[in-house]
């Protein structure tokens, strides 16, 4: 089996080819190593980080990011998550707004005063 | 009980009620759309003609030289841009002499001041960038260039100021005349005045039939135009028609008061009064024209794009009468109707007149409006000290022409009241520029949605279904 | 009076004023019109920006946090809410704000960082009506990411510029239906990776040759026609399509925002829409320097980063004296490279020279050449014009170089 992907992990976005041999997983294409591991992932659980915002008690908003990927056919409920919640203020970067989501907590990327 | 309704906000309707609101009268507009100048005022030339175009002793050409003379001291009462730029009608060939000697003589009888025909020489010594291929033109001083839907705002504001009363959103679907009075009605409201004045441009054939007057019919003809940036604006410095002929009046070059470049019109006649879409030919037709007539016409500096829809009558000439007791049609105005505007207000005063109104001078009327532009055009120690008294005017909004929240909230709290997105980019010319909003539209949306006390996704761009937003992402509300 | 003045506080006006102050400056003021410092990136929520400047994925705000925190420890001067209306010449700025009002400002240097503006609908013609619901893609970022307000449900976008991919992505996950992005060249003017991850990640169809021919809709946006284009980029008839929608977004081109450059006298690039400048980010003028993407539009802020530094640093060697000039090598480049940044270089030393190619080119050769001299060969497996290249020529190679000629050779 032979599929192609473009690599997601850096602006480069190496055009990879990701060849299963007998249950060996090869890849090509890529130029470095975060790129071979990206493919071998992408065919058995693709893994995506999610981006939004978060509404605050004030009615602004935050933004905010998994702090590490989640699976990628879990971005939606993620999403779900995201939206059901109202964060209290003040908020830093890197205050986590909802603990464990998908193995991933989601944490504020700006800063936001009372 | 209104004295006075007049049906149409444009400019026509505007210049009434203002001329009107000089009486004692109690006066109401309606208008249909969400808010003034919003048919054929909003998009056409935005020229203030000599005259020498109407023939001569219809009330084309009447008004038109009357109404020329009357604007300047109008815009200056109402604080509105005009500039007296002058116009040009460039001939190519023995034909187009022809033609030019013909206008010229329609308008000495006219009495229009100051023609002059130039040859090539002294034409390229005024406007170095017409064509080489010219031969002559008719120089018009008198010519000049006006806002129309600046002129109408300031026009309904200061009619406003001094009494009158605006409704938007009122479409007449009937009209009932009963004893001495009519009442106008709309879906959900009505209205009863003594006397209607019909100014209610492409639907006034329909407004007519509703008191029963069936003498004339009104159609669309469809003009599109091209707007260059501002650096393009220098390009010519007066208005340059083409010579007229068989095949239409032709597609006119000239610089705006507001210092852009506008090439246009198209024409053609449809059969849909709502159809203002541009079309694909029609902006090829004006390229090509425009580049016939000057050289190096820079369309890469296109800022937007559209399409107005003029009110032709079937008569030829304006339609200004009285086919009914204390019903007035003022129909069939176009060019040089934004031209001949504040003499058709006058015009109709009279008309009024002889119906029967009588006019008693309203003692606290001031014919004078501040002007718009107060803090655009004021010195800088001026604006420090507008700035000073109010901070809202040293936040710019809008970066590219650079208009201040002081102006837009100016716009949204000063009759005629902005309501939506493209009123205040009437009244400031915020969202014009070069980014079309890109950058301030979000700011505009928020301030308007703060000072109407309007949630933020009601907002709209000219009213109706012309929302913005559509719904919130957050918080649960309408997703 | 001041040292040096930076108008714009946005990833390159923040670099440049650290870089500035890190080489001596002390007395520096920045100038924003936002309410606060980061520019675009605030709105930019999106992760992938810092992997060359941190070697870590941030987020925009992030990024911006990164600088601003640092503009602040440093205790460099900002007004925000602040517009600069006017730039001379021989450099006085002209700004408002509400506090200080109309003010004016002669400065020693000035750094022109003002960013970029997106291409509108306006400049386009598209045919058809002019109803709500045509908005550039970062106009819809702004209302989706700052507002927390969604512009549309169904939405077609033009364009495959970045922040039109970006905001496909973005849409779908706030919940909007993304029928079509469609492009009129051959090829995406966007990052592969963002092809990947917001379009194939959602589904979401990449309509090569393909644009919007007619707007329709009286009030609200109700659909556009699409349609395939000809090698002339020209519409087909036979391919015209309705797509029912209620929201176009349009991603069709960045613009360098100039006006204060050129009221400056600043000579401007017909290529770049940007200053034309030297190694050290000098412009035409003597004294104004420009970065980011005021002078190029770039792809990666952590390029525009890098540029303001030099920028930044530049102006601080002007500033102090120490500016040398030796030589004057102008850059050309052929018609395969669009265009270089910088156009001319006035000193020996190793300077890197970014570029873009105009066309999508595979294994291709880049050489440098100094009359007959090939000064430099350089391999690319693959060139686009979505990605910014560069190349670094080392003093040695510009020794008695009179101008180099960059080209493209393609097998």
């Amino acid at each position: 089996m032979e599929k192609k992907l473009t690599c997601i992990v850096c602006p480069l976005g190496c055009e990879l080819v990701v060849t299963e041999k007998n249950g060996v997983v090869s890849v090509s294409g890529n130029t470095c190593p975060k790129g071979e591991a990206y493919a071998k992932n992408e065919l058995t659980n693709p893994m995506r980080t999610v981006t939004s915002t978060v509404l605050c008690e004030d009615g602004g908003l935050v933004s905010v990011k998994t702090d590490t990927t989640i699976p990628k056919e879990k971005m939606q409920e993620c999403m779900q998550i995201i939206n059901s919640i109202t964060a209290k203020l003040p908020i830093s970067v890197g205050d986590i707004i909802i603990k464990d989501v998908f193995g991933s907590n989601i944490v504020a990327t700006q800063n936001r005063s009372k | 009980m209104y004295d006075i309704a007049i049906i149409g906000a444009g400019v026509i309707g505007g210049l009434i009620a203002r001329a009107l609101s000089k009486y004692d009268l109690k006066i109401c507009i309606l208008e249909k759309e969400n808010d003034v100048a919003m048919g054929a005022t909003k998009a056409n030339s935005a020229i203030v003609h000599a005259g020498f175009d109407a023939k001569e002793g219809s009330l084309k050409a009447q008004l038109n030289v009357k109404g020329s003379k009357m604007m300047p001291e109008v815009c200056r009462e109402l604080g509105v841009h005009y500039k007296n730029n002058g116009s040009l009608v460039i001939g190519f060939d023995d034909e187009d002499r022809a033609t030019i000697n013909t206008l010229l003589q329609r308008g000495i009888k006219n009495q229009v001041e100051g023609l002059k025909i130039l040859e090539k020489d002294e034409l390229k010594a005024l406007e170095p960038n017409i064509s080489d291929s010219v031969s002559c033109a008719l120089y018009a001083p008198t010519g000049a260039i006006v806002c129309p839907y600046d002129l109408t705002i300031a026009a309904i504001g200061n009619a406003m100021d001094n009494g009158a009363e605006l409704k938007c959103n009122f479409e007449v679907t009937g009209i009932k005349r009963d004893d001495n009075d009519y009442e106008i009605f709309s879906r959900n409201d009505s209205i009863k005045a003594k006397y209607v004045i019909n100014c209610a441009g492409l639907y006034s054939d329909e407004i007519a039939k509703m008191v029963g007057d069936n003498s004339f019919n009104v159609h669309a003809r469809r003009g599109e135009y091209i707007l260059l940036d501002k650096e393009a604006g220098n390009l010519v410095s007066h208005t340059i028609f083409r010579t007229p002929s068989k095949m239409g009046k032709g597609i006119l070059v000239t610089p705006t008061v507001h210092g852009n470049l506008l090439l246009g019109p198209t024409s053609v006649d449809i059969d849909d009064k709502e159809n203002k879409s541009t079309t694909q030919g029609g902006f090829e037709d004006i390229i090509e024209n425009a580049k016939q007539n000057v050289v190096a016409v820079p369309i890469g500096k296109t800022i937007t794009s559209f399409c107005g829809l003029r009110a032709v009558g079937s008569t030829g000439d304006f339609i200004i009468n009285s086919p009914k007791q204390n019903f007035i049609n003022v129909a069939g105005i176009e060019s040089p109707g934004l031209s001949a505007s504040p003499a058709i207000a006058e015009y109709v005063v009279n008309l009024l007149k002889e119906n029967g109104l009588e006019l008693k001078e309203n003692s606290t009327y001031n014919p004078c409006r501040e002007s718009a532009h107060a803090f655009c055009d004021a010195t800088i120690e001026e604006k420090n000290k507008m700035i000073k008294n109010n901070p809202a005017y040293g936040r710019i909004v809008c970066r590219c022409e650079g208009i201040t929240e002081g102006e837009i909230l100016a716009a949204i709290h000063r009759n005629p009241k902005a309501r939506d997105l493209d009123g205040i980019k009437r009244r400031t010319r915020a969202q014009m520029g070069r980014c079309q909003g890109g950058f301030c539209g979000p700011y505009i949306t928020e301030i308007l949605s703060r000072e109407l006390c309007v949630p933020f996704d009601e907002i709209t761009k000219f009213g109706g279904e012309s929302k913005i937003n559509l719904c919130q992402t957050k918080g649960g509300k309408s997703q | 009076m001041k040292d040096l003045v930076i108008i714009g506080g946005g990833p390159a006006g923040m670099s440049a004023a650290i870089a500035a102050y890190e080489s001596g400056v002390r007395d520096i003021l920045i100038l924003e019109r936002d309410a606060g410092l980061g520019g675009i990136l605030q709105q930019c929520i999106h992760n992938g920006f810092g992997l060359h400047k941190f070697g870590e994925e941030l987020t925009g705000p992030e990024y911006a946090w990164k600088y601003e925190k640092r503009v602040k420890e440093l205790g460099i001067e900002h007004k925000l809410n602040t517009m600069v209306l006017d730039v001379t010449p021989d450099k006085v700025v002209t700004a408002t704000n509400s506090e200080d009002g109309i003010f004016q400002i002669k400065a020693k240097a000035i750094i022109l960082a003002m960013g970029c503006r997106e291409r509108s609908k306006g400049a386009l013609n598209i045919a058809g009506t002019r109803p709500a619901g045509i908005y550039s893609a970062g106009t819809a970022q702004k209302f989706v990411n700052t507002k927390g307000f969604l512009p549309g449900k169904n939405v077609v976008i033009l364009g495959s510029g970045d922040i039109g991919l970006i905001m496909a992505r973005r849409m779908t996950l706030e919940g909007a239906k993304v029928h079509a992005v469609c492009e009129l060249m051959p090829y995406s003017g966007g990052l592969a990776r963002n092809i990947e991850q917001c379009l194939n990640d959602f589904d979401i169809p990449l309509l090569l040759q393909h644009t919007v021919v007619e707007i329709h809709g009286k009030e609200r946006l109700e659909g556009v026609t699409i349609a395939k284009v000809d090698a002339n980029k020209k519409p087909i008839c036979e391919t015209m399509k309705y797509i029912p929608c209620d929201t176009l977004l349009l991603s069709v081109g960045l613009i360098p925002e100039n006006e204060l450059s050129k009221g400056a006298n600043v000579d401007i690039s017909s290529i770049t829409n940007g200053a034309i400048v030297d190694q050290n980010r000098q412009t035409s003028c003597d004294g104004i320097f420009a970065c980011g993407n005021v002078l190029h539009v770039h792809d990666l802020v952590d390029f525009v980063s890098g540029e303001a530094e030099i920028a930044g640093k530049a102006a601080a060697d002007y500033i102090n004296g120490r500016q040398k000039d030796k030589t004057n090598i102008v850059i050309n480049a052929d018609g395969k490279i669009r265009y270089t940044v910088p156009q001319k270089i006035t000193e020996q030393k190793d300077v890197k020279v970014y570029f873009r190619v105009n066309d999508i080119y595979k294994n291709a050769k880049i050489l440098v050449r100094d009359g007959d001299k090939v000064v430099l060969s350089k391999r690319k497996p693959r060139l686009a014009p979505g990605e910014m290249e560069y190349v670094t020529i080392t003093a040695e190679q510009l020794k008695n170089a009179k101008t180099l000629d960059f080209c493209l050779e393609v097998q």
